[in-house]
């Protein structure tokens, strides 16, 4: 296990320089400049701001000195757009608002998720499966950029519940409708998942040993089948965990959360260079780290695995 | 991705490879497809979906472009569906009418559903068979190199390939098929791993036929059907994705739309009465993409042989 | 100029001596006013900075204002009144001004606010090291070394301008500069407290190390998220200051920001999603407002030499641009009142005469007639153009129906070419379009603003639209007494030319709670102060 681990850990690095190499170049290749606006700034400007920046020195100069801060200092540089911040205040900033919307998000979709999934297994081919089903692909079907403006037409405007926007620290009234918006598409992919596994589970043979020697069905299923079909959900949270990073930029942009999303497709657009660089790094990193645990925790609950 | 990776690494495992004991398992296959209810429904509503957008155009009275002066203004009023006006889904913010739009919609969404799954099945194959068939130090290479693209923030990055190329539908194919093949070059990788030991394959490795050979004549016709299955549950995942990168303004270029684009124009008018700018198309997209699912979970159920 | 000032002072100490306000009314009108003195409006994006020197855009600049105070600032109506300055005299022809600096004006830590402070911020403005991205306009203000420290030719302390005492500034120029003054409004002029600039760096601006001295502080600070601004009990105007608390929300999306006004969650925001503000204006007479702001629409025409052949022929443009049925983008797409514009300056420019243009008295249908007969005569036929704009609703649908227009009546193809911001902007500047969407808004209340940005060399004219006697024109008027006659004889050489195609002149359409009173609709460059601004009682 320790080799896999440290294996995997040696693959990371390359991974991320590779990474940091790339998206160098595609935002170098991108046409514009962060500085450049309506009004075009007369050259003695421009050079000044190049200067501030380190944006006059030769492109490698550039890299390896960015790279070098990171990794040494663990700094990312000041902001090119926003003046008065540095990237890791908007990282500080951004990354625990995702993450704590996502985090909420996965937690509602793994238990709405499961228990849909499970009740549809269940009662395979009642009605009560055709339903979870249908509850399932619908809600993995409408966008979030759909759901979003509805939620809040409906608990913001017409019924006065929860405020339509904002973050606030984090109070709970802020909370609940990005984590609905956020949640309901991996809510049902893990329905449909749990679903699968758990009929599959269901018609192995020593599930009907066990229901044949006549124990309660309660028991059986959370004795027997609920482990080996939870091994999907768990394999499922380092996509579901990049969903959420790549879903908060329309969380973002509806509610005004202020996560991690709106600050990536912004400086995209403003040729940020070092928040996209930034953003890149630790969502990749961090992308890594939870396929890790992952994979781990996939083989610490299933002993077949070998690594 | 949404789709998630247990459905790949379900596949990678599963033991799919029906044609190997001839063509009775196919014929099998098909009739267990067409006893699944949910799945035929599925298969009929994409046929009735691909009508409409083939013909559709036929039908309009407008095309996607033209605006209806006589509406431009009043939409809200003017541009309600109506038999009577020729705007039979009514018309955009614009004047322009839903109908062509939406058919012109569906035509970019399959497309870009289709073609990405078509670059996912022809580079995943091929690689994920490849480094199945050669494995050792190369299949460790060849993998590994998969994980790394895997652990990408993949949408940020086709978020930047979009704003530095410009928008256009090259790109966005582009871009999609980049990530699409990566799963399915594991399923592919997984599924090779147990036919090479297969004895036609061994047989054939023994009379000196060449790797290559091997690969395309008996390795990949053996993955179709974890393939096919796979590419069905990717196009709806692709339709998902482009109706993101429409939402975030990046996707085709006007006057062209697709069901993203108008999906989102028609929810930023969700609170003007003007409902079916986002009911229409979002129609179409639901139940496309319902039937693509229920197409995809049949076509599983019926090549995997074990009963469920 | 000097007389102007010395009124402006005495109506000025005409209000703070009647201050002695009841309370809960307004010391003016006497109205009642809520206990409530808060005011929230919405930001379609976060500002990048709050250091004035470091500003270049207008949301920031919304907050700068109120958290800075410079030497003059503006009214309601967008005149020039006294700010830190209780007046200042113009000498040596309008090259020299010397400003007084009223005592009792104090910095939110109680330090007084002196002439040091003022000549500190400005050399941080020109500072190279410092490399604001608005150092050029100290540079149009003339003030004397200006251009020589941007470029890193002189050290920023030979900049032109002095203390004498604590409470006298002296600024030289090097050219006549008549509305000067009225410069020091914006941000870059501001002034900056040396000693927690140097102690804090470029965190300076965070609300627990700020110091300020305009009539509010900042207390609050989350990006992309809001920020809060709360009375200044330093300033020297404290007491009639009504609005204890301004909040800024950033709202993205323009349709989530109508939601959260209909929900009451902010009381101001602009601009509204397109086409909506005659629905918004039936459904909410009291809050909906449309007033003129400074920025004009047009549409710049390739003429570069490696261009499109028929672009460079005047008929062809004409025709292009009397195809274009401006009513019809005014009032069934944009719906906010705006004007359909035919000349180039914004008509609500102060002392600016809307010049006589044929083309503006004509049907649409003369226009239509004349467009085909003008293509006509210059042989053109199945012209295709490219026209590009940047990514915007409201561009989008006007870049598609003019589209349309030119296709029904003049059988021109056009692609429409979309493209976001920075890519935009670099693609326009390189010349690789037909057509381009393109906006401008005045960066001081007179004509020259706009028309001097289509003058041949001048880098915003991206079309390359070149003509000599209009070039002569506008550097003649700058020194002119009569400057509206030459910009009219201009106005008239554009529109025979065509070297744009102007679009509309914009309005602000807004939403503003009805309570909220004093907001400054006639200013029209849209320079707000929360100051100003008040709460009146349901």
């Amino acid at each position: 296990m320790l080799s896999f681990i440290l294996k995997r850990l040696a693959v990371a690095i390359p991974t991320l320089l590779i990474l940091v190499v790339f998206s160098y170049v595609i935002m170098y290749a991108a046409p514009g400049g962060p500085f450049d606006t309506e009004r075009t700034l007369p050259p003695e400007v421009m050079a000044n701001l190049e200067a501030k920046f380190g944006l006059d020195k030769p492109l490698i100069v550039q890299m390896f000195n960015y790279v070098w801060n990171v990794v040494v200092h663990f700094d990312f540089g000041p902001s090119y757009v926003y003046k008065d911040q540095t990237v890791n205040d908007i990282i500080a900033q951004g990354f625990p608002v995702t993450l704590t919307y996502g985090f909420w998000s996965f937690v509602v979709a793994t238990v709405v998720g499961m228990t849909l999934g499970i009740l549809a297994a269940i009662y395979h081919n009642s009605w009560l499966d055709y339903l979870a089903v249908g509850i399932s692909i619908g809600a993995q079907v409408l966008p979030n950029f759909v759901m979003a403006p509805i939620l809040t037409l409906v608990f913001t405007l017409w019924l006065g519940w929860l405020p339509g926007g904002g973050w606030q620290g984090g109070q709970w009234q802020y909370v609940i409708m990005p984590v609905i918006a956020l949640s309901t598409s991996f809510m049902a992919s893990i329905a449909r998942l749990t679903r699968s596994s758990m009929l599959e589970v269901l018609n192995a043979n020593y599930i009907r040993t066990a229901r044949a020697k006549g124990l309660p069905m309660r028991r059986v299923i959370f004795r027997h089948a609920l482990k080996p079909a939870l091994l999907p959900v768990i394999s499922y949270l380092g996509p579901a965990f990049v969903g959420m990073i790549t879903g908060s930029v329309v969380i973002d942009i509806y509610f005004s959360t202020g996560g991690i999303g709106v600050f990536f497709v912004n400086s995209a657009l403003n040729r940020d260079y070092s928040v996209i660089m930034g953003i890149t790094i630790l969502t990749g990193a961090l992308t890594i780290l939870f396929n890790l645990v992952v994979d781990i925790l996939y083989a610490w609950i299933d002993p077949k695995i070998r690594y | 991705m949404i789709f998630g990776r247990r459905t790949a690494k379900s596949l990678e495992n599963a033991d799919l490879a029906p044609t190997i004991e001839g063509r009775s398992l196919w014929a099998d296959a098909r009739i267990r497809f067409f006893r699944n209810r949910a799945a035929v429904a599925g298969l009929v509503v994409l046929i009735l979906v691909a009508l409409f957008a083939a013909f559709g155009a036929y039908v309009a009275p407008w095309s996607n472009e033209e605006v209806d002066w006589s509406v431009l203004g009043q939409v809200d009023t003017m541009g309600r569906p109506s038999l009577a006006s020729g705007h039979y889904f009514g018309t955009d913010e614009l004047g322009r009418d839903l109908f062509a739009r939406t058919v012109q919609g569906t035509q970019i969404s399959l497309m870009v559903g289709l073609i990405a799954a078509f670059i996912a099945v022809i580079v995943g194959t091929i690689y994920g068979a490849t480094a199945g068939y050669y494995g050792g130090r190369i299949d460790n290479f060849m993998m590994r190199l998969v994980d790394v693209f895997m652990s990408v923030p993949y949408m940020f990055v086709l978020i930047l390939l979009l704003v530095i190329f410009g928008r256009s539908i090259l790109m966005l194919f582009v871009g999609i098929g980049l990530i699409s093949w990566l799963d399915m070059a594991r399923i592919a990788r997984g599924q090779t791993l147990s036919i090479k030991n297969k004895e036609f394959v061994e047989a054939a490795h023994a009379i000196g036929v060449r790797p290559s050979t091997i690969i395309r004549r008996h390795i990949v016709p053996n993955l179709l059907g974890v393939v096919i299955v796979y590419a069905t549950l990717l196009v709806p995942n692709m339709i998902i994705y482009e109706s993101f990168i429409s939402f975030l303004g990046l996707g085709v270029q006007e006057p062209n739309t697709s069901w993203g684009a108008l999906i989102s124009e028609g929810a930023s008018q969700l609170q003007y009465g003007t409902l079916w700018m986002l009911l229409f198309p979002l129609f179409f997209f639901v139940i496309t993409l319902f039937a693509f699912f229920f197409v995809g979970d049949g076509l599983r159920d019926a090549l995997d042989p074990k009963d469920r | 100029m000097n007389t102007k000032a010395t009124m402006y002072l005495s109506a000025a100490a005409m209000v703070l001596a009647t201050s002695a306000m009841a309370e809960g009314t307004h010391p003016v009108t006497g109205e009642a006013l809520s206990d409530n003195q808060t005011f929230s409006y919405r930001l379609l994006d976060q500002f990048p900075t709050l250091d004035p020197q470091l500003n270049e855009e207008t949301e920031g600049h919304h907050a700068i204002r109120d958290l800075f105070e410079g030497l003059m600032i503006q009214d309601g109506e967008g005149n020039v009144i006294p700010g830190v300055a209780t007046g200042y005299e113009a000498s040596n022809n309008n090259q020299t001004y010397t400003f007084t600096l009223r005592p009792e004006a104090k910095w939110s830590n109680g330090d007084p606010v002196v002439a040091a402070d003022f000549v500190y911020g400005w050399q941080r403005a020109v500072d190279p090291a410092n490399a604001s991205p608005y150092a050029w306009y100290m540079e149009l203000a003339s003030i004397v070394n200006a251009s020589e420290i941007v470029a890193g030719e002189m050290d920023p302390t030979e900049l032109g301008v002095k203390a004498i005492d604590d409470h006298t500034l002296e600024v030289n120029l090097t050219k006549p500069l008549p509305y000067f003054p009225a410069m020091t409004t914006y941000a870059t002029m501001m002034p900056a407290h040396r000693a927690t600039i140097e102690a804090h760096g470029a965190k300076w601006t965070d609300p627990a190390n700020i110091v300020s001295n305009g009539a509010y502080v900042l207390t609050e600070m989350v990006l992309n998220e809001y920020h809060s601004r709360e009375k200044n009990p330093m300033y020297w105007d404290a007491d009639n200051v009504i609005i204890e608390k301004t909040t800024g929300y950033v709202i993205n999306d323009v349709n989530q920001a109508l939601t959260r006004y209909k929900a009451g969650e902010i009381d101001a925001f602009y601009p509204l999603p397109a086409g909506q503000y005659p629905t918004l204006l039936e459904q909410m007479p009291d809050q909906a407002h449309a007033a003129p702001r400074l920025c004009n629409y047009y549409y710049q025409i390739n003429q570069w030499p490696d261009g499109k052949e028929e672009l460079k022929d005047p008929r062809v443009r004409k025709a292009l641009s009397y195809a274009i049925d401006r009513n019809v983008i005014v009032d069934q797409v944009l719906k906010g009142g705006q004007w359909p514009a035919y000349n180039f300056a914004h008509l609500k420019t102060a002392g600016f005469e809307v010049p006589e243009i044929d083309y503006a008295s004509w049907s649409q249908a003369e226009r239509d007639a004349k467009a085909k007969e003008l293509l006509a005569e210059a042989g053109v036929e199945n012209l295709e153009l490219k026209l590009i704009y940047n990514t915007d609703e409201n561009h989008k649908q006007i870049a598609t129906i003019m589209s349309q227009m030119w296709k029904q009546k003049l059988g021109v193809n056009v692609t429409l070419e979309n493209m976001e911001w920075k890519t935009y902007l670099g693609v326009r500047k390189s010349g690789d379009f037909d057509v381009s969407r393109s906006a401008w808004c005045a960066d001081y209340n007179e004509a020259s603003t706009f028309l001097s940005i289509l003058v041949s060399e001048e880098e915003h004219n991206d079309g390359k639209y070149s003509n000599a006697r209009y070039d002569e024109l506008m550097e003649a008027s700058t020194t002119s007494e009569s400057p509206n006659e030459m910009y009219t004889e201009a106005e008239q050489i554009l529109a025979e030319d065509m070297g744009v195609i102007p679009i509309y002149h914009y309005t602000q359409p807004m939403l503003l709670s009805a309570d909220i009173k004093g907001w400054p609709f006639n200013n029209a460059e849209f320079n707000w102060y929360s100051k100003d601004l008040y709460r009146a009682a349901e």
